[in-house]
Formats: C-alpha cells, sequence, structure tokens
C-alpha cells in the first residue's frame, strides 16, 4: 500500500512538520513500508479476542485527593520564549 | 414544508475535586487565581512524567452516571485525543473514547407537555485544557497568552442523543442536568466561572421523517443563554436555506457572542483527525461492582425523586414543585417549613409563600436564597397570624417584604407599625358610613348599574384603614350599607 503525496502532506500537517519536497518522498516511502507491515498483522483473525490496550495489569491505581504545592510561576515559566506578565507568550491564535 | 428539529447536547462539566485529574496540583478558581500558580511539570506537559488519576473525580463522575441511571463499564479506558493548540500543552487531551466509563442513561425532564425522557449516550472522564487571552500590542500585534492553572483539572463530558425537538426542551435539560449535578456534589454550577460548557448539534428533517438530516456542531456555548441563541439562530438559519432549496453544509460553527450569529469554524475542522489511540500511560480503569453500590447507596435524594414527592405528598403543582426542588437549598428551606407548621398551615400555601413571594422578592432585589434573612420559622409565624386573621392577606405581603429586607421578625414588625387587623364591626360600619358620605358621586353610579364602582369604594375603605381593615368584614358592611342608601 502506498501513501500519496497528498497523505503525506495531511500527516505532515496534522503534525505540525514543514517538509521538502525530497523529505515527502522519503517519508512517504517509509511510512508505506509501516502500512503494509500493518496490513500483515491485520490478516491475523483477531474475532472475538479483546483488544490489548494496555500491558499493564487492570488493577487501577488511583491517587486519593490530596493537593500538594505547585511549581512557582517562575520556575514554570523558565524555559518559556516569551514570559509576558505571569503568562506563556505565543503567536495569536484565531478562535 | 415544515421541519422538524433535531437537538442533542453535549455537556462538559468541571467536576469539585481539590486536585487535578492527573496530577496534585490545586484546583483553582481560574477566573481569579494569578495565571500560572497551580502547574506542576504533569499539567505542564514536560517529558517523562506520568499521570495518576485522581480517585475523587472517578468517584464524582460515577456519582453523576448513576443519577442519570447509566450502565458503568466494570473496565473502561483512557485515551490520548491529538491535537495542538496552544492551551494543550502535551499536544493531546487525556479523554475517552471507545470505553468510556458510563454509557446509556436517561435524564427525565419537565415541560409543558408533561415529563419527557432525553437518553444520555455516554459519560467519560477527561482532563481541562488551560485558558487563552487574546491581546494586542499598542503597535497593533495581536497576540495570546496563556494561562495553565486550568489544564488538567477533571472534567466530565455527558453526551445525550438527538432526543431533542425544541428550544424549551434544551433548556429543560440543561437545567435539569446542571441541578443533578449541583445535587449530587460534582459541579458547583456557577456558570459565569465557566464550569459548564455546552456544545449542540443541531439538524433539521421534513415533519414525520425518520432520517436525521445533515447536523453543525456548534461549539463553545458557555453560558445557557449563547446556547439558546445559538440554537434558535442556526435553527432559523437552516430553516432558510431549506426552503430556498439549498442545502445545509455539515460543519462546525462557533458562536459569535457580539455578533449574535454562528460562525464558520473550518479551521477545527481540518484538525478533527484527532488519532485517538489508547492512552499508554494509564492502566486501565477498573471500577469494582463494590464500588458501584457504595456509591448508589450514598446518592443524595435527586431533584426528581423530590419533585415527584413534592407533587405526590404535598399536592403541588409539577412548576412549583421543579421550582422547589431544584436547588438543595431551597429544597431544604422549604421541608423546615413543613416541619415547622405541622398541621397549622397547608404545604401548597407555604409552597406558593416560597415561590411567589420569597422568589418575587430575591428577583427584584438581587440577592442569593442562601443569604434569606427569613428563617423557617419567621415565615411560618407570619403565615400562622395571618391564618389566624391577626393581619390580613396584603399586610402579610408588606410584612414578609420588610422581614426579607430587615431580618425582623413578624411579630415585631407589625407591633411597631401598627399592622393589626381590624375587625371591629362597629369601627369599620363608621369608616364605610364616612367614606359613602365623601363620595356621593360614585354611590349614585353604583346605583345605577356600575357595579365595579363598589371595588373601588372597597379600596377607599381599605385605604382609610392604612389596609388594616379585615377585607371581608369591610365588605360585608359595604354591600350593607349600600344597599341601605339605595334610593335616598
Ligand atoms: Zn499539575
Amino acid at each position: 500500500m502506498t501513501l500519496t503525496l497528498a497523505e503525506v502532506e495531511h500527516i505532515a500537517q496534522l503534525a505540525r512538520l514543514h517538509l521538502s519536497e525530497e523529505e515527502k518522498i522519503r517519508f512517504r516511502e517509509q511510512l508505506s513500508a509501516i502500512l503494509d507491515y500493518a496490513a500483515r498483522l491485520q490478516q491475523v483473525d483477531t474475532r472475538d479476542i479483546p483488544p490489548t490496550s494496555s500491558v499493564l495489569p487492570p488493577r487501577s491505581r488511583l491517587r486519593e485527593d490530596e493537593p500538594r504545592p505547585a511549581l512557582p510561576q517562575q520556575v514554570i515559566l523558565a524555559n518559556a520564549p516569551f514570559p509576558y506578565q505571569g503568562y506563556f507568550r505565543v503567536p495569536p491564535v484565531l478562535e | 414544508m415544515p421541519y422538524e428539529t433535531v437537538i442533542g447536547l453535549e455537556v462538559h462539566a468541571e467536576l469539585q475535586t481539590r486536585s487535578k485529574m492527573f496530577c496534585a496540583c490545586p484546583v483553582v478558581d481560574s477566573t481569579r487565581a494569578e495565571p500560572n500558580t497551580a502547574v506542576c511539570p504533569v499539567c505542564a506537559g514536560m517529558p517523562g512524567t506520568l499521570p495518576v488519576v485522581n480517585r475523587k473525580a472517578v468517584e464524582l463522575a460515577l456519582r453523576v452516571a448513576l443519577a442519570l441511571e447509566c450502565e458503568i463499564a466494570p473496565l473502561s479506558l483512557f485515551a490520548r485525543k491529538n491535537y495542538f493548540y496552544p492551551d494543550l500543552p502535551k499536544g493531546y487531551q487525556i479523554s475517552q473514547y471507545e470505553y468510556p466509563l458510563a454509557q446509556r442513561g436517561v435524564l427525565r425532564i419537565e415541560t409543558a407537555r408533561g415529563e419527557k425522557t432525553v437518553r444520555i449516550r455516554r459519560v467519560h472522564l477527561e482532563e481541562d485544557t488551560g485558558k487563552l487571552i487574546h491581546m494586542q500590542d499598542p503597535d497593533g500585534q495581536s497576540f495570546s497568552l496563556v494561562d495553565l492553572n486550568r489544564a488538567g483539572v477533571p472534567l466530565l463530558e455527558i453526551v445525550s442523543e438527538p432526543d431533542m425537538h425544541s428550544l424549551e426542551e434544551v433548556r429543560a435539560y440543561a437545567t435539569t442536568l446542571r441541578a443533578i449535578l449541583r445535587r449530587v456534589g460534582a459541579n458547583s454550577g456557577d456558570m459565569e466561572k465557566g464550569v459548564i460548557r455546552f456544545e449542540a448539534n443541531v439538524s433539521l428533517r421534513p415533519s414525520g421523517s425518520q432520517t436525521l438530516g445533515t447536523r453543525v456542531e456548534i461549539k463553545n456555548l458557555n453560558s445557557f443563554r449563547a446556547m439558546e441563541r445559538a440554537i434558535a439562530y442556526e435553527i432559523e438559519r437552516q430553516t432558510d436555506l431549506l426552503q430556498n432549496g439549498q442545502a445545509v453544509q455539515q460543519e462546525t460553527l462557533g458562536w459569535d457572542e457580539a455578533a449574535q450569529v454562528t460562525v464558520s469554524q473550518r479551521s477545527k475542522e481540518e484538525a478533527h483527525d484527532y488519532r485517538y489511540f489508547p492512552e499508554p500511560d494509564l492502566p486501565p480503569l477498573v471500577i469494582e461492582p463494590e464500588w458501584i453500590e457504595q456509591v448508589r447507596a450514598n446518592l443524595p435524594e435527586l431533584p426528581q425523586a423530590m419533585k415527584k414527592r413534592f407533587i405526590h405528598n404535598y399536592g403541588l403543582s409539577a412548576g412549583e414543585a421543579v421550582l422547589l426542588s431544584e436547588e438543595e437549598a431551597v429544597a431544604r428551606y422549604f421541608e423546615a417549613c413543613l416541619e415547622q407548621a405541622g398541621d397549622s398551615i397547608a404545604p401548597r400555601t407555604i409552597a406558593l409563600w416560597i415561590t411567589g413571594e420569597i422568589f418575587g422578592w430575591l428577583n427584584q432585589s438581587g440577592e442569593k436564597f442562601e443569604n434569606l434573612r427569613v428563617p423557617p420559622a419567621g415565615l411560618v409565624d407570619l403565615l400562622r397570624l395571618t391564618a389566624k386573621g391577626i393581619i390580613n392577606l396584603n399586610t402579610a405581603k408588606l410584612v414578609l417584604n420588610e422581614m426579607l429586607a430587615s431580618g425582623k421578625p413578624a411579630h415585631a414588625i407589625i407591633e411597631e407599625r401598627g399592622l393589626i387587623q381590624l375587625d371591629d364591626a362597629g369601627q369599620i360600619a363608621d369608616i364605610v358610613a364616612k367614606v359613602l358620605a365623601e363620595f356621593p358621586r360614585e354611590v349614585a353610579s353604583y346605583h345605577q348599574g356600575k357595579t365595579t364602582v363598589f371595588n373601588w369604594l372597597l379600596g377607599q375603605v381599605m385605604r382609610q384603614t392604612a389596609g388594616r381593615a379585615s377585607p371581608a368584614v369591610a365588605r360585608a358592611e359595604l354591600e350593607r350599607q349600600l344597599a341601605g342608601s339605595k334610593g335616598n
């Protein structure tokens, strides 16, 4: 199964990646190979077998509702390229 | 061609926990707290951190799901919903997708045509996003600010089937659901703080048709008013389109509060490819049957059950019962009054004084029921004085208004202002005679057949006594004297 270039562009857009023309062609091949492998798995008959959604034992480890102190504001903002009056400043988001 | 509207509602309700859904950060009032002061590496989406589920959030979700008569899944899964938006630091929201916590419930609503059942499709747990503020530089450059205090606050999504067909039903559904959320302690119901948000899907189909028309989704409806207006606008817009032979586009819309119109959000449409997959960092959520039974056993009496009990036991109308059962504080007040009154005052009388006079005063004064200055015993005292004829009905209303405003007990107000009912027949007879002497022309026109003058004359008598005269005695005396004066 070979992906179209348009599909590669769509996936890149969802991942917010800018790909060069050369990269699009290369990733098209690589992604297609992955899909081929998945297609082989699809051939296994899994009727009546519940999907494995986790390899952890199905036992809930829940936390009691006890708040603990959060990090200081300046620590949270320490890696922000553009802190602004206690906020992260980012390019405009159009609603 | 007449069309039928089909509406389904998604309700997002923050759960009232002290800490967040997957980390121990405190939940703060995000409308008031300093930005980014309730954030840790987990809810900031730092690499290498791991989520741990808050037990209380699950418990509150179970309370809501059981109140909605849902089936609880013994095992449900968290899933990643992937999209990029600056208010979502991880690049995905932890939600539930194919295997939600609860499914197939019902919500019973009161409509003008009686009780109606709206089916609940699913109830699932997820986390809230941060908040964005849109700004502009002095030089006109736009930018956005991100506050992550709300990121990771537990959120419950409640999805109805498209079972509603009018604004009235949507309104009843939303208010009934809000009342349930509050009653089970899951949510404060404080709409101004954005703790309940709506999304509506709206479609039209020819009346009588069973297939669904093309639907639109309206997102980000943050108040009852915005929700109602947006849906009303959509119904009108789609009706116009269909009547002009045009098709409705399936799309996601936003509500522009300033312009009062729905607007297309094509950019979000593109992002609808959420690529859900099971959250690898969380084990399946296992709910033991014992936990379900324990939560069920601890559910309070729900507003609907209470409403039915009020109708059945106290003879209230459905409307009165809804008004008295929706808010826990009101219901408790009503029942405390009943207890105080014993057999001395009919339950319905008490109900009418609360829903009429007290609610009216609250509306006018803008005060909150929680701050009411008249205790149940105070209202019952007043009603007893009225029942015994110590004061008349109109005086009682005046006294109650003053009680509500000042917090003084009824008897103090009645004594201070000399409001005790005047039922001395002799005294009233004198006043009636005086009024008839003062208004001979009105008396004449009464005798000429203009019987409406009677009430005007009665009003004069009441005025002469500052409203204190027993209306029954005054009426009888006026009738007697008018009959006597005929032909003079
Ligand atoms: Zn946190």
